[in-house]
């Protein structure tokens, strides 16, 4: 789960960690009084999820009153595109005034899970306020990292080295250590994934400050956190999958024409592969899970039924602890209610496969049933060719 | 043979007296697996389908001598049963739930790592010989005993190419699911080498997806040490990235984890690799010939 820049810093500054005295608003009135509390100039950053925020315009520095009303009249309310958002944009509802800094200096630091080495990995570089990926293909040996033996943690010695390796101030080098432990804490108590610092700066006056926070937590985690859990932003997602997750179906919407409803992760991408194989295109990702009761999929039917670009719906379902009987008697009720236009291809297997086929042949509508996923295949090619 | 699991596995079920835990402890039983004991805290002295339960997992095995078990616990208690069935040093501990803090996760493989015991999952079915032993929950009926071993970080994947092996008359080994969230136990690079000296084991698939970096371990491992041949697929080839796919694990990050990059590491390491998901079993058919 993402959290936006202001709840972050509002979490670090809790921690001790270093943050710019800043005020989240969400109306231009409101930036304006923010802004006379703080003193100009200040830095007015849009707030929403996905970075290239600066090079998108959504970050800009107002030395007075006159700048700060025009850029947050044309941020707030409407929609910013950045290399990360998509050709639509995120619609910007908070800004994020800050006191800013005089910076001298930037340096890039982050705490996440390295899977391959099943640690938690510090990382840090001397390029400050650029694009870590970037650097980390171009120039991979700028990139610092201290691995954390998870039956020791992170201990004092690995953060004084890495804060040393920074080329800091030397009047720097002691409080970075102890930024870098305090950091460490903080990812580690509120089950983070990733917590970013970038820009850290070091200002004029050989201070750090974090200028940027970027704090993802793990979702696995939510249940010991319930605060954390309620700075969820609903509109920062997909409306239809937000609809989808409060019936524990897990939807994601793409670009294509057909229409797919799996049970379980894997056979879902590699029903999506499938489609894509035929030469259609997956129009979502679902997953259905293991133990889908007849409402829910019913409601995934209606999702993709309901979804424009969809020319043909394919059913995939292997069935184990979901038995296909409970599948088919879910689908011909979503079918019926919501009179499909397109066809419906099903491919059942598994536990109680016979009553669920008779249930389809039974039942009036006219279902295409593939035996297997290779004449599923076929029916989706032949399906995207008919439509109009 | 078979590996992990066979005749001489004596499991106890960690969650017995659960829902799940209960009802999937029936069906273990129905498919021939030797279940000794059951764990819950403060339920010693009951049983459940004639199998009784301790208290503790040391209590379990210093009564019934179990060397392995399968854990029905919810999240927020699986890695600490992990690591109490780990520190009675158990052969193999096999781990279904879904939803582990990752952090938790860290500490647990490491934890069985230190005392050296086989980790399978989380957030898998299970594992299953077939006609001799399963801990998991996959439906057994669609199996046949047979030369091919399984490996896949997906459920309903897995069941998929057992049924298409099937359907052509080629039975299974040992089907394992490793798991689908990012920190797993047992991996594909190290169960290859355990399918490669066991004697039954004539062909290995591998269902590997999106996200980390596993799949291009395996192709280092098949490339070194595996003269079977191996079958792959790699679920995912058309998802986004920065998107988590259903799985934990299923995610492309920076650029990393692809499906393009596994399945060139994996051709490269001479593996063959499958387009389609409708032709994995065909290929494995194939490569018998």
């Amino acid at each position: 789960m993402r959290i936006h820049e202001y709840q972050a810093k509002e979490i670090f500054a809790k921690y001790g960690l270093p943050v710019a005295p800043s005020r989240a608003v969400s109306t231009v009135d409101d930036a304006v009084g923010a802004a006379g509390e703080l003193d100009y100039p200040v830095a007015v950053k849009a707030q929403i999820h996905a970075g290239g925020r600066g090079k998108g315009g959504g970050i800009v520095i107002a030395q007075d009153e006159e700048t700060l009303r025009e850029t947050a009249t044309c941020l707030l309310s409407h929609a910013l595109v950045t290399s990360q958002t998509g050709p639509d944009g995120r619609v910007v509802r908070k800004l994020l005034i800050e006191k800013a800094a005089a910076i001298a200096e930037e340096r890039y630091l982050a705490v996440t899970v390295d899977r391959a080495r099943r640690s938690i990995v510090i990382v840090a570089s001397r390029t400050g306020g650029i694009d870590i990926e970037e650097v980390a293909r171009e120039n991979p040996e700028a990139i610092l990292k201290e691995w954390i033996d998870p039956a020791v943690g992170l201990r004092p010695f690995q953060a004084h080295r890495l804060a040393r390796k920074l080329a800091l101030p030397v009047a720097s080098v002691r409080p970075a250590t102890e930024l870098i432990l305090t950091l460490y804490r903080f990812f580690c108590r509120e089950d983070c994934t990733l917590a970013e610092i970038n820009p850290l700066a070091i200002t004029e006056d050989a201070k750090l400050v974090a200028i940027d926070a970027k704090v993802a937590f793990d979702d696995s985690g939510l249940f010991r956190h319930p605060e954390t859990a309620k700075l969820r932003d609903e509109t920062e997602e997909d409306p239809v999958e937000v609809e989808a997750s409060a019936v524990n179906l897990n939807y994601i919407k793409l670009d294509g024409n057909v229409g797919c409803l799996v049970n379980g992760a894997g056979l879902a991408m590699a029903t999506m592969d499938l489609i894509d194989h035929v030469g259609a295109r997956p129009a979502n990702f679902l997953d259905v899970g293991g133990g889908a009761t007849a409402e829910m999929i019913e409601k995934g039917v209606r999702i993709l039924v309901g979804d424009p670009d969809v020319q043909a719906v394919l059913i995939n379902i292997f069935g184990g602890i979901l038995r296909c009987d409970v599948l088919a008697e879910g689908v011909v009720a979503a079918v019926k209610a919501v009179d499909a236009k397109c066809p419906v291809i099903i491919r059942l297997e598994g536990t109680n496969v016979d009553a669920g086929r008779e249930i389809l042949r039974s039942s009036g509508l006219s279902f295409r049933t593939a035996s297997d996923l290779r004449e599923a295949a076929q029916m989706i090619g032949d399906a995207v060719k008919e439509a109009p | 043979m078979s590996i992990l699991i066979g005749d001489e596995t004596r499991a106890l079920v960690q969650g017995i007296t659960g829902s799940e835990g209960r009802f999937h402890t029936e069906r273990m039983l129905q498919d021939g697996t030797k279940i000794v004991a059951g764990v819950t805290p403060g339920k010693a002295g009951e049983s459940v389908e004639g199998v009784p339960v301790f208290d503790t997992v040391a209590d379990a095995v210093a009564e019934t001598g179990a060397n392995a078990s399968i854990l029905f616990v919810p999240p927020a208690f699986a890695a600490d049963a992990i690591m109490e069935a780990a520190e009675a040093r158990l052969d193999l501990v096999v781990c279904l739930t879904e939803g582990i803090p990752i952090q938790d996760m860290l500490i647990a493989r490491r934890y069985v790592d230190l005392v050296g015991v086989k980790l399978i999952g989380p957030n898998t079915p299970g594992l299953i010989s077939p006609g001799k032993s399963k801990l998991g929950v996959m439906a057994s009926y669609i199996h046949r005993p047979g030369p091919i071993g399984i490996i896949s970080r997906s459920g309903t994947l897995s069941y998929e190419v057992v049924h298409q092996l099937t359907a052509l008359g080629i039975g299974q080994s040992t089907c394992i699911g490793i798991g689908g969230d990012p920190i797993v136990g047992l991996s594909f690079s190290e169960l290859l080498p355990i399918f490669e000296t066991d004697e039954e084991t004539v062909g290995i698939v591998l269902v590997g997806e999106i996200g980390g970096s596993a799949e291009e371990e395996a192709a280092v491992v098949i490339s070194e040490r595996i003269s079977k041949p191996v079958v792959a697929f790699i679920a995912g080839r058309t998802a986004p990235p920065g998107r988590q796919m259903g799985h934990a694990g299923a995610i492309i990050t920076e650029g990393l984890g692809t499906a393009e990059a596994k399945v060139s590491a994996l051709r490269e390491a001479g593996a063959d690799v499958a387009v389609s998901p409708a032709e994995i079993g065909a290929r494995m058919a194939r490569q018998l010939r």
